[in-house]
């Protein structure tokens, strides 16, 4: 593995997000939905202002719940796919690049280009806030922002697998909508189906382990369950088991989201070379 | 023991090194046999000509020279590695290496010279060297100009300009000079002339017969995917036994003269037409037909020699 064949490659998908403003219209998307969500989230309540961190952290966990696995598929699922189809895969595979680096190259580029927007969009929420904020409220931002980087590696990583699997861009981006709507809407109620169904028999115990399933869940579990006002709030506590409250061990589930779809793809990539 | 042999001291020459050796090679997607049991050899500095119609296996050849596409069977070596082997030194040999794709894709967003440096990264290239070859492929005043508003034949030249990333030793072209008017197709050609003296093997593929036949020093016709021959082009024609035409310019009055004269021969057609009496003969009747044509000396104003063209030998192999 060489290193400077994927920094290349990272670096022009990295520059080409930059040039075309994706980045930038990403971070603003970011900042004006945390700016509105602090300051008026509760405005139906009647009150405008900043209320909680943790209240605010709350809402905007069930907004990028949404977007950030939408965003980081619509970002990945033509990375090989889309080159091939225009038909730019040839010569870049004539180089002295293997199909491992050029896929990690792919993938480190545009995480890369996801990372910086949403750094960069929350970040400048966070400046914002943080002359209201504590210490303690800071880090629990800070903690929403980095699972919120992770969310997006997670999501980009199946898009990327997707692109080297799928036949042509179409096809594509109908799984890439399709994956969207099994983790981000159907999964949960799945796991609600299930536990309804057997009238909590089966699936019980079980069932906060299927959340680990799904990197959505595992984001919102990372988020709800770092902080106490929230956990009591949504009454969850004594369903939950303590071991999955570990933000490492839910940060090491992550981090299995991330690398597992890529190694899948870089698989079946390499098959494609017909080499061993 | 002391090597007394004298030092090379002539610029390179074709040589008698092979550096693409294919045998037996085969790809077939499901019923389609795109190539279909090839066996090719190019000497080191040799510019080799892949020569058939659309669909023939040329690019599917370059494909699996290249190691792109994993062949069904047979073997390709470049430089006497196998292609597509396990082993380091795969990226020794890719550096080694120029490719211009048929119908070349480039990124729309970036410039000329953003391309140059990006495949020049990936090479391991300095970037000193990307002016130059924007020069030399006639593109420095669009050097800073986005691919998209490149025409066709811009970007077949910003293709060529990649493929010379690097100094490579072996140039694959397919189909290079596709969207270059003739003042182009020219310069591409004189550009491949210099990289043949500095010894450079070059294998180019195209399916324009006329541009390609007196360019190139060897040639193979590929026809259904196979390699229907091989050879330099007189070797071809030889080999085809094609006839050739006499066009024999004389006064209408003296056709039956010259029908006379030739009549012992053994000749094909014999047509008068409006100024000249046309002779069709075998390559080795040509010298009889000159002698006997040579007593008729006064009557014969003009006479021409019609070679069969490599169109000739490349129709009469493909049907
Ligand atoms: N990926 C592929 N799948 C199926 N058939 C293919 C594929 N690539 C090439 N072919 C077929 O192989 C034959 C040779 O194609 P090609 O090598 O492109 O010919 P040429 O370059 O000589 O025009 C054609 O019949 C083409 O349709
Ligand atoms: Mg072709």
């Amino acid at each position: 593995m060489e290193f400077s064949q994927i920094a290349a490659i990272a670096g022009k998908e990295f520059w080409d997000r930059i040039r075309n403003r994706w980045v930038l219209a990403v971070a603003l998307v970011f900042t004006a939905f945390a700016l509105s969500i602090a300051y008026f989230g509760a405005a139906q309540q009647g009150s405008v202002g900043f209320r909680s961190i943790e209240v605010t952290i709350a809402s905007l966990v069930s907004l990028v719940i949404y977007l950030i696995p939408l965003i980081a598929l619509v970002l990945g699922f033509d990375a090989i796919v889309g080159e091939r189809e225009r038909g730019s895969l040839d010569l870049l595979l004539s180089m002295p690049i293997t199909r491992v680096e050029l896929l990690l190259g792919k993938y480190l580029g545009l995480a890369g280009a996801l990372a910086f927007s949403t750094v960069a969009g929350f970040g400048l929420v966070g400046v914002v806030l943080s002359a209201q904020l504590d210490l303690n409220a800071l880090f629990h931002y800070f903690g929403f922002m980095l699972s919120s980087v992770l969310l997006g590696c997670a999501f980009l990583s199946l898009a990327v697998m997707l692109s080297v699997f799928a036949a042509d861009r179409t096809r594509a981006s109908g799984l890439a909508i399709a994956m969207w709507f099994f983790f981000v809407l159907i999964f949960d109620l799945l796991l609600l189906g299930v536990l309804v169904v057997t009238a909590g028999q089966w699936g019980g115990e079980a069932l906060p382990y299927m959340l680990l399933l799904n990197p959505a869940d595992v984001f919102r579990i990372l988020n709800i369950f770092s902080l106490e006002d929230v956990r009591t709030l949504y009454g969850l506590a004594t369903v939950f088991p303590p071991a999955l409250a570990q933000p490492w061990l839910l940060g090491l589930v992550m981090a299995g989201w991330i690398v597992v779809p890529l190694a899948i793809a870089a698989w079946r990539f390499r098959l494609g070379a017909g080499r061993a | 023991m002391a090597d007394i042999s004298p030092a090379p001291s002539n610029p390179p020459q074709t040589g008698t090194k092979p550096v693409i050796v294919a045998r037996g090679v085969r790809k077939h997607y499901g019923s389609i046999h795109a190539v279909d049991g090839v066996d090719l050899e190019v000497q080191e500095g040799e510019l080799f000509g892949l020569i058939g119609h659309n669909g023939a296996g040329k690019s599917t050849m370059f494909k699996m020279m290249l190691g792109l596409i994993p062949v069904t069977g047979g073997e390709i070596r470049i430089d006497g590695a196998p292609v597509g082997g396990a082993g380091g030194d795969f990226r020794t040999v890719r550096r080694k290496i120029g490719y211009l794709p048929e119908n070349v894709v480039l990124y729309d967003n970036l410039t000329g010279l953003e391309t140059l440096q990006f495949f020049a990264k990936l090479k391991g290239v300095p970037a000193r060297d990307n002016v130059t070859l924007l020069e030399r492929v006639g593109l420095i005043h669009a050097a800073k100009r986005r691919v998209r508003e490149y025409s066709k034949g811009m970007r077949q030249r910003l293709g060529f300009a990649q493929a010379l990333l690097g100094k490579p030793r072996i140039l694959f072209l397919d189909e290079p000079t596709t969207g270059l008017d003739p003042e182009a197709i020219r310069g591409f050609y004189a550009i491949l002339r210099q990289l043949k003296s500095e010894g450079v093997t070059m294998v180019i593929t195209s399916h324009i017969l006329a541009e390609i036949q007196e360019r190139v020093d060897r040639l193979a016709i590929m026809a259904a995917g196979k390699v229907q021959a091989t050879g330099t082009v007189q070797a071809l024609r030889e080999q085809m036994d094609l006839p050739l035409w006499f066009s024999v310019r004389v006064d209408p009055a003296d056709f039956e003269a010259v029908r006379a004269a030739l009549g012992h021969l053994p000749v094909g057609a014999i047509e008068a037409r409006d100024d000249h009496v046309a002779v069709q003969c075998q390559r080795d009747t040509k010298m009889a037909v000159i002698t006997a044509l040579a007593t008729l000396d006064g009557k014969v104003r003009d006479l021409t020699v019609r070679e069969p063209s490599l169109e000739d030998v490349f129709f009469g192999f493909s049907d």
